[in-house]
């Protein structure tokens, strides 16, 4: 009986709650649209891959040799040449502009080098300001280089002692790249663009439920009806929860559909997982409610929880290649081990046996945040 | 128009701004958080990929092969595998990014046949990193093969075929191909765009929502006073904040500094109008906070993020991203502040660039100026 009525306390409360979220068209939007966004932006517009690096030639050789070795560089869909220059100020004002990115220089007396057998060098300059994309693109044409050199080599050995080239010793690297082997960065950046969208939506909503209530200065009415707080807590926190849910499956869907995200683990795996993470962005939320008075001071408050955890989730940026002091910090963040959970579950299919530390992790921040929070939810309605 | 006015709205923002704790916090505590977060917590450099090696032949050859890739700063071997079960084991947990395995009698296939095979297991499921590892581990094993023909070559006694063709690369603009040199600059631009129209987005939603908007309509400050009294404080405070990421950029993270320091904050003020007038734009449009400040956080957090080539670059959107990122304000200036600070580009290259931010500033401003209606409905 007493569990009935406070069944039906929590329902009328997470009946206003969701009359009072969807009634604003701009908060409509805001539940809705943010997520979407996040979604095509990141499966379109996020990628580190290296392609069609704009590359500018001068080829004072002029040879047969030398327009060999720039051919090798045309074939790659790695380069894009879009411009043969004349003068080396050609090359140096391309790259203040911008308009290309690499500027390869062959000096005259390539190809007499390279019949003499002296090894010849070309002078190669990049564009270093990203430098991610310049140590990629370095790394192509290192190979484009040993490429040309073999097939020079080959050649002249084909000619010179024809009956050894084939036993000439040659070491090959096989790569597999396993549970994205195409090496799609969509892959990569969808699962984890539920984590974040999960954690906006609850922590931010959740803190500012909250907030505006104490704002408006409805909680006191809130106080004085026969609801508890563990009650009240519950009530604001569930509508949240399920627009949460609504979201991710709705991101799961996008991602398996339009961008061929496959998802190889188990659902039940990333339910405990999610519903976990979920907890811990609850307890993130009431916190951040407990701490700020105003609705502006939790939007500043909830701004500068959200950034970091972020950035330092592993989310765009690896975590491995951070300071060590950050990785320590990072592994109290929630969005981190949700991050992990998410990527393992959908790309490599992991089971309980593989996440469980993460989860177990989720859990740990969320008993904590969920008690501090729900300690000092207390003393803040005095 | 009148100065006395506007000096008024002016003072009463000021003042409004400096009693409120957390405005502060924005103000000079967000800069630097982000400065920090940004600065050492985005890297691309990717080295130390945690490595696995499983050797199944256990030969001197074997061994020389793995201690190229012990050599190399770009891989760290975690773990030596015993069983092929092992190595799986540890990719599927994550332990590992890249397991090397050699297949048994390999320096038998190498003597006797001339070719032999190595294998490379990647967890591709962060592809950029598997790419970059991948582009290593491929160098790595094409310069021991050199080195196996140049010394069968010897054997042989054919002359020693010198590696044939080397690049000499000259890395400009960023010598030391740090990604420090490339993302701070980037964050002067986040951070102008948050306390930009973060910061305005809430002073008219304010107004209304307290309802001391009343009060204001009903003094004789007209609607253009007011907006410039309320916009300047913030203006003041973008430039300060300016400064201070410009400042610690080149004295703390140590970022080559190229160009002229007018031209900086030049375009700065120009990008500060933008920012600023699109958060006065939700501002006056929303009417409450929460939904101004969202709206100006989508619109300037997210875009100046992920549009701007701050981390991706743009070349590489499709094309059609890449023309939805030309409405963006952000992107012309991140472009910008690379140029000035990386390269030290004249104005006259940058001119395209500055005249993009030009037009978008002028349209925002006429709509802004437009959208605010000093009257209750």
């Amino acid at each position: 009986m007493n569990f009935l009525s406070a069944m039906r306390r929590i329902g009328h409360m997470v009946n206003k709650e969701f009359i009072q979220t969807l009634r604003a068209p701009q908060m409509r939007w805001l539940l809705f649209g943010p997520p979407i966004i996040q979604m095509l932006v990141f499966g379109y517009a996020a990628t580190l891959d290296v392609r069609n690096v704009t590359m500018s030639v001068l080829d004072f050789d002029n040879t047969q040799e030398s327009r060999e070795l720039v051919a090798h560089f045309s074939a790659s869909r790695y380069f894009h040449l879009n411009s043969y220059a004349s003068r080396p100020a050609e090359l140096r004002y391309g790259l203040d502009r911008g308009d290309i990115l690499a500027a390869l220089e062959i000096d005259s007396g390539f190809a007499q080098r390279l019949r003499d057998g002296q090894g010849a060098t070309v002078q190669v300059v990049m564009d270093c300001s990203n430098s991610n994309t310049a140590l990629v693109a370095l790394g192509y044409i290192n190979q484009i280089g040993a490429n040309f050199s073999h097939d020079y080599q080959f050649d002249q050995m084909q000619r010179t002692a024809p009956e050894k080239v084939s036993s000439l010793p040659q070491v090959d690297l096989e790569v597999r790249p396993w549970f994205n082997e195409g090496l799609e960065s969509q892959w990569y950046f969808v699962p984890g663009v539920i984590g974040n969208v999960m954690l906006i939506l609850v922590m931010m909503l959740t803190a500012f439920a909250v907030v505006r209530e104490r704002e408006i200065g409805t909680l006191e009415q809130i106080m004085v009806t026969p609801i508890r707080r563990w009650e009240f807590i519950l009530g604001k926190t569930i509508p949240f929860f399920l627009v949460g849910c609504f979201d991710a499956t709705l991101i799961a869907l996008v991602g398996t559909f339009w961008f061929g995200v496959p998802f190889r683990g188990k659902v039940g795996v990333l339910a405990v997982g999610l519903v976990a993470f979920i907890l811990a962005a609850l307890g993130l939320g009431l916190f951040l409610s407990t701490v700020s008075k105003n609705q502006q001071q939790a939007m500043i408050a909830s701004f500068f929880f959200t950034m970091p955890m972020i950035t330092l989730s592993g989310f765009g940026t690896p975590i491995a290649s951070m300071p060590p002091l950050l990785q320590k910090v990072s592994y109290a963040n929630p969005l981190l081990h949700i991050m992990v959970i998410l990527r393992s579950v959908y790309l490599k299919g992991s089971g309980f046996d593989v996440v469980w530390p993460e989860i177990a992790a989720l859990v740990g921040i969320a008993v904590f945040l969920l008690t501090i929070s729900v300690l000092r939810f207390h003393k803040s309605l005095e | 128009m009148s100065l006395r006015r506007i000096f008024a709205m002016m003072r009463k923002e000021v003042i409004q701004i400096w009693r409120d704790p957390l405005s502060l916090l924005v103000i000079f505590a967000m800069p630097i958080v982000q400065l920090i977060i940004y600065g050492y917590g985005v890297n691309l450099d990717i080295k130390h990929i945690p490595l696995c090696v499983y050797d199944r032949d256990a030969t001197q050859t074997s061994q020389d092969l793995l201690k190229h890739f012990q050599a190399t700063d770009y891989f760290s071997i975690v773990h030596v595998g015993g069983s092929y079960r092992d190595i799986v084991q540890r990719i599927d947990r994550g332990a590992c990014t890249v397991a090397v395995v050699v297949p048994p009698q390999f320096s038998e296939d190498l003597q006797a046949h001339g070719q032999a095979p190595v294998q490379a297991l990647l967890d591709a499921s962060d592809s950029n990193t598997a790419s970059i590892g991948m582009g290593y581990a491929l160098s790595i094993v094409q310069a021991y093969s050199q080195g196996v023909q140049i010394e069968w070559q010897q054997r042989n006694g054919m002359p020693p075929a010198t590696p044939n063709v080397t690049f000499q690369p000259r890395t400009w603009f960023n010598e030391d191909l740090e990604s420090m040199a490339n993302i701070v600059p980037g964050v002067v631009a986040m951070v102008m765009a948050v306390v930009g129209a973060f910061l305005t987005s809430l002073t008219i939603a304010r107004e209304w929502e307290r309802g001391t908007m009343e009060q204001l309509i009903a003094t004789p400050v007209r609607k253009l006073e007011i907006q410039i009294g309320k916009l300047i404080p913030y203006f003041v405070i973008g430039m300060m904040d300016t400064a201070l990421c410009a400042g610690a950029a080149v004295w703390w993270f140590g970022v080559p500094f190229r160009g002229s320091w007018s031209v900086l904050f030049a375009c700065s003020a120009l990008f500060l109008i933008v920012v600023l007038s699109l958060g006065y734009l939700f501002s006056v449009t929303a009417k409450t906070q929460l939904a101004a400040s969202q709206f100006a956080l989508l619109t300037t957090l997210l875009p100046t993020f992920l549009l701007s080539g701050f981390i991706f670059p743009i070349d590489q959107m499709p094309v059609f991203v890449q023309w939805i990122t030309r409405i963006l304000p952000a992107r012309y200036y991140v472009s910008i502040l690379r140029n000035i600070f990386l390269k030290g580009t004249p104005v006259r290259i940058l001119a395209e660039n500055i005249l993009a931010l030009g037009i978008i500033a002028v349209l925002l401003i006429i709509r802004a100026t437009r959208a605010f209606q000093k009257r209750l409905e």
